[in-house]
């Protein structure tokens, strides 16, 4: 196997982009991508997305990108994994370029949202799960996190204005980000009041779906180096399954496929949670956090809400939700897990402006990203590395 | 990598159960699909049989704003879940009730 990174990267402002649909948006950030990575025409394109098919009536994404981007003719193809296609199709690059099947290939995640709004967008969201057996009783996304998060209340003994403090870090990133959707501050004290979703989840507790692309470009290591300053490693590739329905895992509070491909992922890194500099988790609701914290090593059973404080605020210990993570910078759905790809690679350059973690550019390097498809169902993690401390073996 | 040869079995098995269980978990939904808008708002749960499996149902006869606890019994009653296309075909399914107190004569 190869070594693989990341040389480029492009995004749109995550937000209801009524006037672009799935072929403008891919396209832009796709363009943006390959102008970062000082790239020609890929050999290969992966086109994340997971509700184009219902939303705009639009599949087959992967000739209609390529087509209209100006690579008609490369191979291309969808891939859908949830609200992990993102993660799945940068697995796929990677797996790729790691082959030595193709030198250089575009990843792209894009979701158009606002195409179906209200109660026919709920319904879309509701075809990632189990369709026989969950669905049909009228169970949504955020009804499954609900069913989790007050079997977590009840189960260790926690109030809901526990969770208070991830929103409120998501949007205090999210405000310095200018992609981002919301870029309003959350006030302390109001998330307990906020109107109900599906109790105990609350609007300021679930992220808000929306429309936006993402892209980033993929090289083998040794010609990366050629092409860009600053290539960013991908060290670690792992993925993993849970049951897709809630109601048949044994211990519904533990995210086994987020424990496996994170020790898989760092294991291949050779690294551990201390090394990681910051986290781009999949906090589509604030329970996610809570329990992907957790799961991933980052805390004991029933105390991730613990991390509910500064301790994951740009200059924390642990920063998470960097340009605002789901919540605030917005869940474009099919494209987020290459969201996170292209902010941690921002991150590790020194690029990220105001939004900058002073600590991810220094010793180690390293960040964790993680792309999750239901309440855990499919789990893609990947660790990126700076190429300095990659190097030399630097923690 | 190493890579067992043991043979890989179906997962899941059928089973009967008697339709008794207590609420591991529920929520109450605002914000339903299109095709449960209709019912908006009503409770799910995730029932823990007595059989020892969870089981993802709605909890029907009850008021929304007053939903069973955790741990309180419920059982399984067969009902309307949602109709499906143009001509409105019902599905029916099962659903979960606070169990009723015994009949006193």
């Amino acid at each position: 196997m190869r070594e693989v990174a990341i040389i480029g990267v492009g995004m749109t402002p995550v937000t209801e982009h009524w006037s672009s649909g799935l072929r403008e948006l891919a396209a832009e950030s796709l363009h943006a991508a390959l102008q970062d990575g000082a790239a020609g025409r890929p050999d290969a394109l992966y086109v994340a997305n997971a509700y184009g098919a219902l939303s705009s009536s639009q599949a087959h994404l992967g000739a209609l990108v390529a087509d209209f981007s100006g690579l008609t003719g490369i191979e291309a193809s969808t891939i859908e994994s949830g609200d992990a296609s993102g993660g799945a199709a940068l697995r796929a690059g990677y797996l790729a370029v790691a082959s030595g099947a193709a030198d250089v290939v575009a990843v792209v995640g894009v979701e158009k949202s606002a195409d179906a709004i209200g109660a026919a967008q709920t319904e879309s969201r509701s075809v990632s799960l189990d369709a026989d057996y969950e669905a049909i009783h009228g169970l949504t996304l955020t009804a499954q996190a609900a069913l989790l998060m007050r079997r977590y209340m009840y189960e260790h003994g926690v109030e809901i204005g526990a969770f208070e403090g991830f929103s409120i870090n998501a949007h205090a990133n999210g405000k310095r980000n200018p992609r981002a959707m919301y870029r309003n501050a959350m006030r302390a004290g109001a998330f307990a009041k906020a109107p109900m979703v599906a109790d105990p989840v609350n609007l300021f507790d679930s992220a808000p779906d929306a429309d936006g692309a993402a892209t980033v470009i993929l090289a083998p290591l040794e010609r990366a180096l050629d092409m860009v300053a600053r290539p960013i490693v991908i060290a670690g590739s792992a993925a993993a399954t849970d049951t897709l329905a809630l109601h048949d895992r044994p211990d519904p509070l533990f995210l086994s496929a987020v424990a496996r491909s994170t020790q898989l992922a760092l294991g291949q890194a050779q690294a551990t949670p201390d090394d990681v500099r910051l986290f781009e988790l999949h906090d589509a609701f604030t329970i996610l956090t809570a329990l992907s914290l957790e799961a991933a090593g980052f805390a004991e059973r029933g105390k991730g809400w613990q991390w509910a404080s500064d301790d994951i605020a740009l200059n924390g210990r642990l920063p998470i939700s960097t340009f605002g993570g789901l919540k605030s910078r917005g869940n474009p759905a099919g494209a987020t897990g290459v969201y996170q790809a292209a902010e941690a690679v921002l991150q590790l350059r020194g690029e990220a402006g105001e939004n900058q973690v002073s600590a991810a550019t220094q010793g180690s390097q390293t960040a964790l990203i993680q792309s999750v498809g239901g309440l855990g169902s499919s789990v893609f993690t990947h660790v990126l590395r700076g190429f300095e401390s990659y190097q030399s073996g630097r923690r | 990598m190493s890579h067992s040869t043991k043979p890989v079995e179906m997962a899941k098995e059928r089973f009967a159960f008697a339709g008794t269980g207590e609420i591991y978990s529920f929520t109450t939904v605002q914000a339903a699909p299109e095709s449960f808008m209709a019912h908006a708002p009503y409770v799910v749960a995730l029932v823990k049989l007595d059989e020892g499996r969870l089981i993802t149902a709605q909890i029907t006869d009850i008021d929304p704003d007053d939903p069973p606890q955790i741990g309180e019994r419920v059982e399984m009653v067969t009902r309307k879940l949602t109709t499906e296309g143009e001509r409105g075909m019902i599905v029916y399914g099962y659903k979960f009730r606070k169990v009723l107190p015994p009949h006193t004569v």
